[in-house]
């Protein structure tokens, strides 16, 4: 499966550019991780990609078939969970998957078979008959998802799937995408960074609507210039050094990004101060915050880009 | 990769389960909702002329009906996309806008099942029609749907929320049902007035309708430009709901 984007932009009421020349070229089955902070363009991107929404400039295609010109075409093969789709309140869950299912051409017995299937590998069985507006926040976040795998689409869009799920109905979520990616190609966006890290067999960092980073998370840590996270336990940790950078993370812990030989070169240090720490190779969440965290929070800069 | 072989069959259930049937069952009392309006102004136009215009009253409730299938296919399609998001699952799914329409408007038909049928009894009990003026009304009543019924997806593809969803059901609804003759015949409005009148394409359907029950006199080629101006209304809307309608977003 290939997903594959050229100059793609998107600028809201002529103003606000929410995705800026991206150009990407993923050709692969698996899961595709997208991640970047709120507004960096994830759901804009996704809804380009997914023919529900027009590009202001640029192409992309599914699979090299264009997005805007053979929409139709794109459409047989793609299936979608928007970020913000929640279960109509009037329908039970068996209803709300087999529904979307006839929608996708399934007979009605296919439908249902299928779609008991589905809530059963996302542990929604025996709530499958009662209305959904009883389900609770994250397991309509699983209904949602259950409809799309049930279905045949070769590449699925996941808009943050796993939003207000608990730890292990994540899990479960993960599990099931693992099994179902081997054939297909999974477009997740989500905040969660350890499972973009875990599931993401490519990942892909926005910002401000421009492509930061993309690769495997191998290759996104060799590019980033401190692939090397000291983690320090000591109250009110600080350090001068121009070669590394310094996260706080509370008052009794701070992170030390820096090269393998410079926080190498700091542990004389900590061993002769009676410091507790660990050394680990950066992860998503620390290349991330490399890339993204020292700049200014900008949540509330008007347009001027 | 191996093709499915698609049902367009089960593309268009899968609206008329979900818009109508399921909320049927689920929402008994909904059963009702439909049959409120008609059956109100019905009722005050029927007493205000002692029961002279029942009939005519009559035929114009099965007109508003047909109305109302629009105006609450807008409503039930501004929700569905703008607080579900299912418009947008829906348009990357195999499902093209026109069969979702056919689907959507054939769930209006089957939400407002008991009130037709009740209107239907009415008017076959009250209304003096020949054979063939009951096949002219019939495809009058289907082509003010299918007018309706465009203009009501037209409209919810452009909506961007519930507020402005009911704007639209806001002013719809009395500017098509009734302040237009649908509900009286037409030559009690005096002029200039009249000619408002024929601003709204009920007015031509209501002038067909009449014309059928002895209520409104139209010549030959009255009945011709009513039927001519009533299709190419009713074609522009229709061409605007497949062609021009916002079904992806820009
Ligand atoms: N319909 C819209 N009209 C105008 N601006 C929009 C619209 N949708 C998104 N934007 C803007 O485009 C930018 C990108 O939004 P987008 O929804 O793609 O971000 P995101 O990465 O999905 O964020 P989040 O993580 O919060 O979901 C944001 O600054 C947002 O304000
Ligand atoms: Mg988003």
């Amino acid at each position: 499966m290939r997903i594959r984007a050229e100059e793609l932009s998107k600028t809201y009421d002529r103003k606000h550019r929410a995705l800026d020349s991206l150009s990407i070229d993923i050709n692969m089955n698996g899961i595709f991780s997208v991640i970047g902070r709120n507004g960096a363009g994830k759901t804009t991107f996704v809804r380009i990609m997914s023919t529900e929404l027009l590009p202001t400039s640029g192409r992309g295609y599914i699979n090299e078939m264009d997005v805007v010109d053979q929409a139709d075409a794109v459409r047989q093969d793609i299936a979608v969970v928007p970020q913000e789709a929640r279960p109509l309140p009037w329908l039970t869950p068996l209803q709300t998957v087999s529904s979307y299912l006839m929608w996708r051409g399934y007979s009605y017995r296919e439908a249902n078979e299928k779609g008991k299937d589905a809530l059963r590998e996302l542990g929604l069985e025996g709530k499958e008959n009662e209305k959904s507006r009883k389900l609770s926040g994250g397991q309509k976040r699983k209904l949602m998802a259950a409809t799309v795998i049930s279905s045949e689409a070769h590449i699925v869009f996941l808009d943050e799937p796993t939003t207000g799920l608990d730890y292990l109905s994540r899990k479960e979520l993960w599990q099931l995408l693992s099994r179902m990616k081997k054939d297909r190609l999974i477009i997740l966006t989500t905040h969660y960074l350890e499972e973009a890290e875990i599931l993401g067999d490519q990942i892909m960092i926005l910002d401000h609507g421009k492509l930061v980073d993309l690769g495997t998370i191998d290759n996104l840590r060799n590019k980033v210039k401190l692939p090397y996270v000291l983690k320090v336990n000591a109250e009110n940790f600080k350090l001068e050094d121009d070669e590394v950078q310094i996260h706080p993370v509370s008052e009794k812990e701070t992170f030390v990004y820096g090269s393998a030989s410079k926080i190498y070169g700091l542990i004389p240090y900590l061993v002769t101060n009676k410091m507790k720490f660990t050394v680990e190779e950066a992860s998503l969440s620390n290349i991330f915050e490399q890339y993204l965290g020292s700049g200014e929070d900008d949540e509330n800069e008007e347009e001027d880009r | 990769m191996m093709k499915m072989k698609r049902k367009i069959g089960s593309q268009i259930m899968a609206s008329i389960l979900v818009n109508s049937i399921y909320a049927m069952i689920n929402y008994p009392v909904v059963l009702i909702n439909t049959l409120l309006a008609p059956l109100a102004i019905l009722a005050v136009v029927t007493f205000a002329s002692k029961g002279t215009l029942l009939p005519v009253a009559a035929v114009g409730a099965l007109i508003m009906n047909m109305v109302s299938s629009g105006t609450s296919l807008q409503q039930d399609l501004s929700h569905l996309k703008n607080d579900m998001r299912l418009q947008d699952m829906i348009v990357s799914s195999p499902t093209s806008s026109f069969i979702y329409i056919i689907g959507m408007a054939i769930s209006e038909i089957v939400y407002s099942i008991p009130t037709l049928a009740f209107l239907i009894i009415l008017n076959i009990i009250f209304v003096k029609i020949t054979f063939l003026g009951a096949f002219i009304l019939f495809l009058d009543m289907a082509t003010i749907f299918t007018f309706s019924i465009s203009l009501g997806f037209f409209l919810s593809t452009f909506t961007s929320d519930i507020i402005q969803s009911w704007g639209f059901s806001g002013i719809l609804s009395p500017l098509l049902t009734t302040i237009p003759p649908v509900y009286y015949p037409i030559n009690y409005i005096p002029y200039p007035f009249r000619y408002l009148a024929y601003l709204s394409p009920t007015t031509y359907a209501s002038e067909i309708a009449q014309s059928q029950t002895g209520y409104y006199a139209l010549s030959a080629s009255g009945f011709a430009t009513a039927w001519l101006v009533l299709i190419a209304i009713t074609a522009v809307l229709t061409y605007l709901a497949l062609k021009r309608s916002r079904w992806r977003e820009i």
